[in-house]
């Protein structure tokens, strides 16, 4: 760990991941997917807040990537428990083919 | 200076309307009859009391005048509940009070039956109260309540039974009728506003000779509204049709509104505004034409009906023409007159006419009737008497008020009303001895029920009788011209009547004349008599003949000349068929419309924002990402 | 030290990528396992020792063996889709995620410059050792309620996962 990254750098890193993660969110419709694209987009953040706290000298924002990581896995979980129920429910993991709260 | 309590007279009926709405279900019969004729006793002594307090007054200042309450204060317009006690509003309350007070007895016994006796007195006591008001009101406002008030009673009375089409029919007819006047006047109260500003008697009568100094048209107008609303209310030409339907109401009810006091509201306030009559004289002529008119058209329909009620009620709107008459000639305290005594002995005819009704068994055809002169002795004497005074025959109180009348036509040079005056006597005479042979003398018509139940009616109804037949007597001695040319009761009125621009100046009647005219009305109503009991009685068969040889003009008058067909042709039908074009186009079409295009509209709104909610989540996703860069977008640009 | 930085960056990319487009979700999973691993790299290249280790270990070693087990056990068919409608839903997907990536550069570009290269923090103690030292001083709350976070999840998860639950089942076992 010598002289380090510019700043820039992770950040442009960052925002390009969290848009392939709004792009999987948008474009793919097996549940799954959709919900590791969020991940992506998690991951995205936590990074942002790994390099500002490189850039601060202060391990704060390295706490904050702690617990986003934390409450991500908890996510995941119930998340995860969700589809399964949908998935015996309907028979299908497929958003577009689940519309029962049309209007 | 004691207080005349003038208030206490209309309120006391009123504070029994109140009792009887709030414990009249635990008083029983009894009880009611006591409330209400005691409430009206009371009013009647009150009546008296004041006007005994009045008399004490010096001539010149007979006014007593008492305010209630400040009810409209705008400006400087004020109309305010306050009553105004002079010799012609003393003469109507006593009128009022003292010939109810016998009625309210006497529907005590006619009503006894009834299952509705408790809403019967609730609605008579009302009626009192607004009369009343109408009588003792100082300004045109308060006396249009009383004028409003009477035509609600008179509704609800008239429909007394309206479980019965006709009664109920009748009702809505003369409450509708009546509108249409009370439509007259509320126009005439805003002309005479316009141009005095003010509403209260005194005042407008004061300022009225200026105000309308540059427009006698407008004081002619407004007097010709105001009459309007009197031919409502009084039942004249063109707005009689009511009063003989009106008949349909309980027979009480047919005694005290429509013949004592209600229809001759309109009478009183002609007289009440005789300032403004004498300032527009084509009115008053309209007045006396009218009046004339209708006196004669009543009596010749009332010579061809056949039910007891109808003979009298057209005999009533005949006898009011007479009132307006003497008021259209001048002579208004002559229809004042002869407004008191046409009271007491109407009163007394219809309460007699009610007492047969009861005795037969609610028979009121007179061609079932016959006879009765032996088996119903009390209702037969005080009828005869009550015949004899209307149809003109001294010393009966008639013959004075209607020759007084006829007099005064005849001295203010109004030959042609006087002229009409005395054929309408004759008629008069005639069909009312009519109906006295046909009911009570003759061979008997009854049918069997009738004969089985036949009875005299109890002391109840036989008192007012009574104490009504003394006054038809006696009614007409208050004017005679002796001692020492008197005349009490036209000296008594003439503070009211002075003042207002002076009448064409009637010549004075040289004795001579004065006598002949006295035989000439004391000639016509023995004429009258003769016929009938010519044709009744002594000859029958002439009376058929008769009937058969003009049997075309029979047909006119027993169809009231086509005149109730000719309304509602000509006005009912079109008004509504205009009120039914309203009701599908504006009221369906547009109302209707306006208000469900609104609904329309938002479940339009409402379906196209639904197609957001497609359920999907991707969708939803979209939306947020589209937020989110539209955020960032607006955060760019500054 | 920045080409190393380049070539996890890349590795990254282009398994995020892979994660998005490729058609089967095993192995969609298999490669956001990748685009972790090579992240927690880059945390280890900023010097947050700890975060990197954490990032592997619990990410790459416990959320997605979750994933896996929940794909493979829905035995999910491939992602079989097209047409118009298909077409014109991805192509939004993808212009709003161009959409969204201008704008972020561009207010990167306008707000900010690229920083100064930033020394290596002087912990004294090691990053681990100053990470523990915030946690349960100034961050001991968070910390607490997280756990109680963590709780609810299991709870939660245990009773939807439960469903309609016994009777559901049994009635599918009668069926097949």
């Amino acid at each position: 760990m010598s002289a380090g990254l510019p700043l820039s750098y992770s950040l442009v890193l960052s925002a390009v991941l969290f848009t392939i993660g709004v792009a999987g969110v948008l474009v793919r419709r097996n549940a799954l997917v959709i919900f590791m694209s969020i991940e992506l987009m998690l991951n995205a953040a936590n990074l942002a807040f790994v390099a500002f706290a490189r850039q601060m000298r202060s391990v704060d924002g390295q706490i904050l990537v702690f617990f986003v990581m934390t409450v991500a896995a908890a996510e995941v979980a119930v998340g995860l428990a969700i589809i399964v129920n949908l998935f015996r429910l309907r028979e299908t993991v497929f958003v577009d083919e689940v519309n029962l709260l049309k209007g | 200076m004691t207080s005349a309590w003038l208030w206490a007279i209309p309120a006391l009926p009123l504070a029994a309307v109140a009792l009887n709405l709030l414990i009249g279900g635990r008083l029983g019969r009894r009880g009611i009859a006591w409330l209400s004729c005691g409430a009206v006793g009371a009013s009647f002594l009150l009546a008296l009391r004041a006007v005994v307090l009045l008399a004490a007054l010096p001539q010149s200042q007979r006014v007593l005048s008492e305010t209630a309450w400040a009810w409209i204060h705008v400006g400087d317009f004020s109309a305010n509940v306050s009553f105004l006690l002079d010799p012609l509003s003393a003469v109507m309350i006593l009128v009022v009070t003292g010939v109810g007070f016998l009625i309210h007895v006497y529907s005590t016994g006619y009503m006894a039956h009834d299952p509705s006796f408790r809403r019967f007195f609730l609605y008579l006591n009302l009626f009192m109260f607004a009369m009343l008001t109408l009588v003792l009101a100082d300004n045109f406002l308060l006396m249009f309540v009383g004028w409003e008030g009477v035509g609600l009673c008179s509704y609800l009375l008239i429909g007394f039974w309206y479980e019965r089409p006709a009664a109920a029919e009748a009702g809505k007819k003369a409450f509708v009728v009546n509108r249409i006047g009370d439509f007259g006047f509320i126009l005439g109260m805003f002309v005479l506003f316009a141009f005095t500003r003010s509403l209260n008697f005194r005042d407008v009568f004061a300022a009225a000779p200026q105000a309308f100094a540059s427009a006698p048209e407008a004081i002619t107008l407004a007097t010709l509204l105001l009459f309007l609303g009197a031919t409502g209310k009084s039942a004249q030409i063109p707005l009689y049709v009511w009063l003989p339907d009106a008949m349909e109401g309980p027979t009480p009810v047919s005694a005290l509104i429509h013949a004592a006091t209600m229809v001759t509201a309109g009478v009183y306030m002609v007289a009440r505004c005789h300032v403004l009559y004498q300032l527009a004289p084509a009115s008053l002529m309209v007045v006396a034409v009218v009046g004339a008119a209708t006196a004669l058209m009543a009596a010749t329909i009332g010579l061809a009906q056949n039910d007891i009620k109808r003979v009298l009620a057209y005999s009533t709107v005949s006898q009011l023409g007479y009132m307006f008459m003497a008021c259209g000639v001048g002579a208004f305290s002559a229809g004042i007159f002869h407004l008191m005594t046409h009271a007491f002995f109407k009163a007394l005819l219809f309460l007699g006419a009610g007492s047969v009704i009861h005795a037969l068994s609610d028979e009121q055809d007179l061609r079932k009737m016959g006879g009765l002169a032996h088996r119903l002795p009390w209702t037969h004497a005080t009828v005869l008497i009550a015949t004899l005074a209307i149809a003109g025959v001294p010393p009966l109180a008639g013959f004075f008020s209607k020759d007084e009348i006829l007099s005064s036509a005849f001295a203010s040079g109004h030959i042609g009303v006087w002229a009409v005056g005395l054929t309408g006597a004759v008629l008069t005479a005639f069909y009312m001895f009519r109906l006295y042979i046909l009911c009570f003398r003759g061979p008997s018509r009854l049918s069997h029920e009738a004969e089985h139940h036949l009875h005299e009616s109890p002391p109840s109804m036989i008192v007012p009788l009574v104490a009504l037949a003394f006054l038809s007597i006696v009614g007409g001695w208050v004017n005679l011209p002796f001692p020492a040319g008197a005349q009490a009761f036209e000296r008594w009125l003439a503070p009211v009547f002075e003042g207002g621009p002076p009448l064409p100046a009637r010549a004075p009647l040289s004795p001579g004349v004065e006598w002949i005219l006295i035989e000439l009305s004391i000639g016509a109503a023995l004429l009258g008599i003769g016929l009938a009991f010519r044709l009744y009685l002594r000859k029958p068969e002439a009376a058929t003949a008769l009937a058969t040889r003009w049997s075309r003009l029979r047909e006119l008058l027993v169809h009231k000349y086509w005149v109730d067909e000719f309304y509602d042709a000509g006005v009912v039908r079109p008004l509504a068929a205009i009120a039914g074009w309203l009701w599908r186009f504006w009221d369906e079409t547009i109302v209707d419309g306006a208000v469900n295009a609104v609904s329309y509209a938002f479940e339009g709104a409402s379906a196209v924002l639904r197609l957001f909610q497609t359920g999907f989540v991707g969708t939803y996703a979209l939306f947020l990402v589209l937020g989110v860069a539209a955020l960032l977008l607006h955060v760019l640009r500054h | 030290m920045i080409y190393v930085f380049a070539a996890l960056a890349a590795t990254l990319l282009t398994s995020a990528l892979l994660v998005v487009l490729h058609r089967n979700p095993v192995t969609s999973a298999l490669f956001l396992v990748l685009a972790f691993c090579s992240l927690g790299g880059i945390y280890l290249l900023l010097g947050a020792e700890f975060v990197g280790l954490v990032q592997v270990i619990v990410y790459a070693g416990a959320i997605m063996v979750l994933f896996l087990f929940v794909i493979m056990y829905l035995n999910l068919q491939h992602d079989t889709e097209s047409g118009v409608p298909t077409a014109l839903r991805r192509g939004l997907g993808w212009i709003m995620g161009a959409v969204l990536l201008a704008e972020g550069l561009a207010l990167m570009g306008r707000r900010w410059q690229p920083g100064p290269a930033s020394e290596a923090p002087a912990y004294l103690q090691g990053n681990t050792q100053a990470v523990g030292q915030a946690l349960y001083t100034r961050y001991l709350f968070p910390f607490e309620i997280t756990s109680m976070v963590l709780l609810v999840a299991m709870v939660g998860v245990i009773v939807i996962a439960r469903g309609r639950g016994a009777a559901r089942l049994g009635g599918a076992e009668e069926e097949s």
